[in-house]
């Protein structure tokens, strides 16, 4: 075992230390250590998605990090994004298109989505499937999750307008 | 999934990454965006006692365009690739094969030294880089020095490079005439079946020059002057594009895998060189 070593991260703002091997996956650091639960481990193997999180304006599969890589930066997890007070605009949008069916994938492609309409706020529906491409979904077909993404798109788009 | 333990650095200039690499010798490795290296370490297929992350070394970085030449960092990811507007423009073949590489997420990890250093077949830069005849700088401790791509894949993993070398940057002329890069695979995030790049140029009616490699097709990227040999010259008809697939077939050695046996490989091998030829000529 190599020994333990100190890392601080921000997670969802808020600044975190933390002591570990630097060969923890970063999906286990945020589950198992910081109690941050909304990323899931689904195939373990960089395909499915489930893991995605942001770090430092990037999507990444949070199974395919070692925390000692992530070691000073800045990480968003679903759990940034909205409260179930305060949903973000594409969990609100996920809801109402029937976006998901048993939840697992969701809060991957929540992740994921967010960082696309930051990318590009007008995507076309090719655009949003190859977008998407990190992301899979057993249950919906994906048609429901393009349908919320573009929904969301248009209502987050509104809200900038408003506010200008 | 719980890899071996390991010891990490994060080195901030080459040099300290050098000395590491001499100190541990082949229980070391650099990893730049370790998105080929962190799933083999995860199935424990490879085990890397001391592990060296590049991504705070300086100098690692960097895309200059100029009228003839283009250089590419080691470190620069998929992702920046794709979105540099003077690449895309003055190379759009790079930008094209990017897009087929993996998904979105690993494209934001993903690098192009990563992808020609780590010598998997599988990857699709190096037969690009050897389609665009670039040239790869290693430095190490004696020094610094360059190696063409065409002469840089010796087998599977297996490069020119030295165990305590570290590949800095690819370098290619800038590219002239049209482009394609053909990739048929089972899924998005998948290898390739198989994948095909073509640079060729036009003058009058006529085939100029060609350049044509392959990607996983062999244990190493083809770079098959046989088959660009086949084009130039020609008014690239049905005629000269099935003599340059037959020169393609006749160099390519591809292995029975999940991706399906040698028969099959070799009919995608040559769908996908036609389709690229087409295509690039369609652009020159």
């Amino acid at each position: 075992m190599s020994k333990k070593q100190h890392y601080k991260l921000t997670v969802n703002g808020t600044e975190t230390k933390l002591l570990a091997e630097p060969r923890e996956l970063l999906i286990y650091t945020l589950r198992e250590r910081l109690n941050i639960t909304g990323p899931h481990i689904g195939c373990e193997t960089s395909h499915c998605g489930a893991c995605t999180v942001t770090i430092d304006g990037k999507s990444v599969k949070a199974c395919t990090m070692f925390v000692a890589q992530a070691d000073g930066k800045d990480v968003t997890t679903i759990e940034g994004l909205g409260s179930p007070d305060a949903l973000h605009p594409l969990q609100e949008a996920f809801r109402e298109h029937h976006g998901l069916q048993c939840g697992y994938c969701t809060p991957g492609m929540i992740t994921r989505a967010a960082k696309l309409l930051e990318e590009n706020p007008n995507p076309t529906e090719e655009e949003i499937r190859f977008g998407m491409a990190g992301n899979l979904c057993r249950c919906t077909g994906y048609q429901n999750i393009v349908k919320s993404i573009q929904a969301a798109a248009v209502e987050m788009n509104a809200a900038k307008e408003a506010a200008q | 999934m719980i890899p071996a333990s390991f010891e990490y650095y994060r080195p901030k200039d080459m040099g300290a990454v050098i000395a590491l690499l001499e100190e541990h010798g082949d229980d070391a490795r650099v990893m730049a965006g370790g998105h080929s290296l962190i799933p083999m370490m995860k199935l424990r297929m490879a085990d890397i006692p001391h592990l060296i992350d590049l991504q705070d070394v300086a100098g690692l970085g960097g895309i200059e365009v100029t009228d003839d030449t283009i250089r590419i960092g080691a470190m620069i990811t998929q992702a920046e690739l794709i979105d540099h507007a003077g690449l895309a423009q003055a190379a759009p073949i790079l930008r094209e094969a990017a897009l087929q590489i993996a998904d979105p997420q690993v494209r934001y990890m993903g690098t192009v030294g990563g992808n020609v250093a780590n010598g998997d077949p599988g990857n699709d830069m190096p037969g690009l880089m050897q389609c665009l005849d670039a040239t790869f700088s290693l430095i190490g401790s004696e020094g610094e020095r360059d190696v063409a791509a065409r002469d840089f894949y010796e087998a599977a993993y297996m490069t020119a490079r030295e165990d305590e070398e570290v590949l800095t940057a690819v370098t290619f002329p800038r590219p002239n005439g049209g482009h394609a890069y053909e990739k048929q695979k089972r899924k998005i995030g998948d290898y390739a079946t198989a994948a095909a790049a073509v640079q060729i140029t036009k003058e009058g009616g006529t085939c100029a020059s060609a350049a044509i490699a392959m990607t996983n097709l062999s244990d190493t990227p083809i770079f098959s002057e046989a088959a660009s040999g086949a084009l130039v010259g020609t008014s690239v008809d049905a005629a000269a594009v099935k003599s340059a697939v037959a020169a393609m077939l006749d160099d390519i050695d591809p292995a029975e895998d999940n991706r399906g046996p040698i028969a099959f490989k070799t009919h995608v091998a040559g769908i996908i060189l036609t389709r690229a030829i087409e295509r690039a000529w369609s652009r020159a």
